[in-house]
């Protein structure tokens, strides 16, 4: 049985005060393996509190998750993680930083060069191997983090707004890239994103989730991410049902976020 | 307040020179091009001209206020008089006219013994006089002593070059000014001039040839190199065992709840107890050898050093812990590859502060009480008012310090490269 199951997940935070928050209630999906989820919805959503614990960071107050047969209980190198930008290790070079998973796994020095030269390649960054990472512009440190993950061979990539922190072209290019490494490596792929548009690109299935408390608001199949494999993502922009979705889950999110400030209205 | 307007003048004077003058026709780069400056932090820079300036101005004044032979004798501060002058007395006695005579001074340097010249008695019931006074000091003058009648019996000074005077008036004279005491005796002051004595500042020559006297034959048993040495050893070794319990006391308290509260009221009371403030304790517990020193060094690097630790190790950002942990890595492995190498940047910024306070802490145990070290040779010194020595020991005691932080910061650039770059 591979793949990943999310079991009827709950999490509830305590506060000191007494009250509590409800930030995911009894949220359900099954992933396949080599599936690409995009994950939309309006802050405190819960959709970070979610990655955070497929990732093992987080303990769920209720529920379970299944990764291939087995329940996670914390984080492993079986589910990699890309962050947003910060969290690339600048005392090491590129390929130090590429080469992190398979240093800690004690892989001999010959097949971690091989992994290391091989990734580098993928994701164009053979020239700046030996750089310091605080060298790179923003979108190579990304390809860095997206080149260490993948050296790890992982089941699954947890990727929180990885591109959030991109120029519009930079991010144009990495969500090809994105798309080009799922389809070669067909990894089980997790994005959370802010941007409509990225979710519809990326997303092969969509869900955007709903705050207070946080949970599936609504699922969708899209055909964009198998179009943009091969075409330019300006293209498949064109298609006819791209402008209809967008306006469609832009409209969903925008009444959520009416309501949460209607509610904080309410309660002033 | 004269030395302070010069310093004025001389500090605008270069200013409109160099910057109106010699630079507008000097280099042209980005930062010279730009129309707001003023604001702007990163357009200020040091004037590489204004410090080399500030720095031959300091030895300026000094030479000029001491009469520095560096310096041509045209810039010197009118110097103290020296050299003889003469003054005449008006004595009278009652029922007889007032005699003139004339009292002949040599004003000497201190450091040349020199007898009052041989005069002429002179005519008259007042007889001429004479005296040798050293510059800086003052001299009274007992001119009834070979008078024909004595004080006792009525013999009044009245006046000096004919000038009217009574005790405790002054009245000029060349080359000095003559008070006449309570008593009635004459009180000569050399001119002084603007210059300083040399007991309170001597001339920079006489501080180099000191200081390479001293380097030779050594002070108190010991030589210059030597006083310096041992207090370098101990700030190192007192840095060192600093560092060594510090740095993974900072460490636990960073990783464990149980460390962070068991030492967090230790380390922050002591935090703000000065080090000078230990010194009489660990004199009374380890007495006043290397032992007390090196603990009174420990204690002061110890806080700082676990202090830097902590936050060392509180500054990692937890989506490099993260990322490490879904990386594979174990706790070892994190620790070694992920929470040691974030921290050093933090620690080398400790280790800066603390070997700062550990030279000064050094050189202040040493004033209190040391055989040896730069702190006791300009304490000693000072008794003995040596002042050019400690005038020395001050400049050297300075020039390590900054070679200290130099050097520190040379190793953190070649050693922590990332710094301020996560």
């Amino acid at each position: 049985m591979t793949g990943l199951s999310i079991n009827n997940l709950s999490m509830r935070f305590d506060l000191p005060n007494g009250d509590h928050v409800q930030a995911l209630q009894d949220v359900s999906l099954d992933l396949k393996a080599g599936e690409l989820l995009s994950v939309l919805g309006p802050s405190g959503c819960g959709k970070t509190t979610l990655l955070n614990i497929v990732a093992g960071f987080l303990a769920p107050t209720a529920g379970e998750l299944i990764l291939n047969g087995h329940k996670v209980t914390g984080p492993d190198a079986e589910r990699g993680m890309v962050f947003q930008q910060g969290a690339l290790f600048e005392w090491m070079s590129v390929r130090e930083n590429v080469g992190f998973g398979p240093s800690m796994k004690g892989t001999p020095k010959k097949d971690k060069d091989e992994t290391v030269n091989h990734l580098l390649d993928v994701v164009g960054l053979q020239d700046f191997k030996e750089k310091a990472v605080y060298e790179l512009s923003g979108g190579m440190q990304q390809r860095v983090a997206l080149a260490r993950c993948l050296a790890n061979d992982p089941d699954v990539i947890l990727m929180d707004e990885p591109l959030g922190a991109l120029d519009a072209l930079t991010r144009e290019k990495m969500q090809s890239l994105v798309l080009k490494l799922w389809k070669e490596t067909g990894k089980t792929i997790i994005l959370i994103t802010h941007s409509v548009e990225e979710a519809l690109l990326l997303g092969e299935r969509l869900i955007v989730m709903a705050p207070r408390p946080g949970r599936i608001h609504k699922e969708y199949r899209l055909p964009f991410a198998d179009l943009g494999v091969d075409a330019d993502l300006r293209e498949v922009k064109k298609h006819p049902e791209f402008g209809p979705r967008r306006e469609e889950i832009l409209n969903m999110i925008w009444d959520m976020e009416e309501e949460i400030m209607g509610g904080k209205e309410d309660a002033a | 307040m004269i030395p302070l307007i010069i310093y004025v003048v001389i500090f605008v004077v270069a200013f409109f020179v160099v910057t109106k003058v010699v630079q507008g026709a000097g280099l042209r780069d980005y930062t010279s091009l730009k129309t707001v400056t003023f604001g702007d932090e990163s357009a200020v820079r040091p004037n590489r001209a204004a410090g080399v300036i500030s720095i031959l101005t300091i030895f300026l004044m000094w030479g000029i206020f001491t009469g520095s032979s560096l310096l041509p004798g045209f810039l010197h501060a009118p110097g103290p008089y020296e050299g003889t002058t003469t003054f005449t007395y008006t004595a009278q006695v009652e029922g007889q006219a007032p005699d003139d005579a004339t009292v002949t001074v040599v004003v000497h340097p201190r450091e040349v013994d020199t007898d009052a010249p041989e005069v002429d008695p002179g005519d008259g019931f007042a007889r001429n006089d004479s005296a040798a006074i050293a510059q800086w000091r003052t001299g009274l003058i007992n001119v009834a002593r070979n008078d024909d009648i004595s004080k006792a019996d009525g013999n009044k000074v009245i006046a000096i070059n004919g000038q009217k005077i009574a005790p405790g008036e002054t009245v000029e004279v060349e080359g000095g000014a003559v008070t006449l005491s309570d008593k009635g005796t004459p009180n000569f002051e050399p001119t002084r001039g603007w210059q300083m004595e040399p007991l309170y500042l001597p001339s920079p020559e006489a501080v180099w040839v000191r200081s390479i006297e001293i380097a030779k034959e050594g002070f108190r048993n010991f030589t210059l190199l030597e006083h310096l040495g041992y207090s370098l050893f101990r700030v190192v070794v007192g840095f060192f065992f600093g560092a060594l319990v510090g740095i993974p006391l900072g460490y636990a308290m960073g990783l464990s709840d149980w460390f962070r509260g068991w030492f967090d009221p230790i380390v922050e009371f002591m935090r703000p107890v000065p080090p000078l403030a230990l010194i009489p304790l660990v004199i009374i517990w380890a007495g006043i050898g290397e032992a007390g020193k090196i603990i009174l060094l420990f204690l002061a690097a110890l806080w700082i050093m676990a202090i830097a630790a902590r936050s060392g190790v509180s500054g990692v950002k937890i989506s490099k812990v993260h990322a490490a942990y879904s990386l594979g890595a174990s706790k070892w492995q994190i620790m070694r590859h992920v929470i040691v190498p974030n921290s050093l940047p933090e620690i080398f910024t400790g280790a800066r502060v603390a070997m700062g306070v550990c030279w000064g802490t050094v050189v202040a145990a040493e004033l209190v009480a040391a055989e040896q070290g730069a702190g006791m040779m300009i304490m000693t010194a000072s008794k003995f008012q040596n002042t050019d020595i400690v005038i020395m020991g001050i400049i050297l005691i300075g020039v390590i310090g900054f070679g200290i932080d130099m050097l520190m910061r040379w190793a953190e650039r070649l050693l922590v490269p990332w710094k301020g770059k996560g």
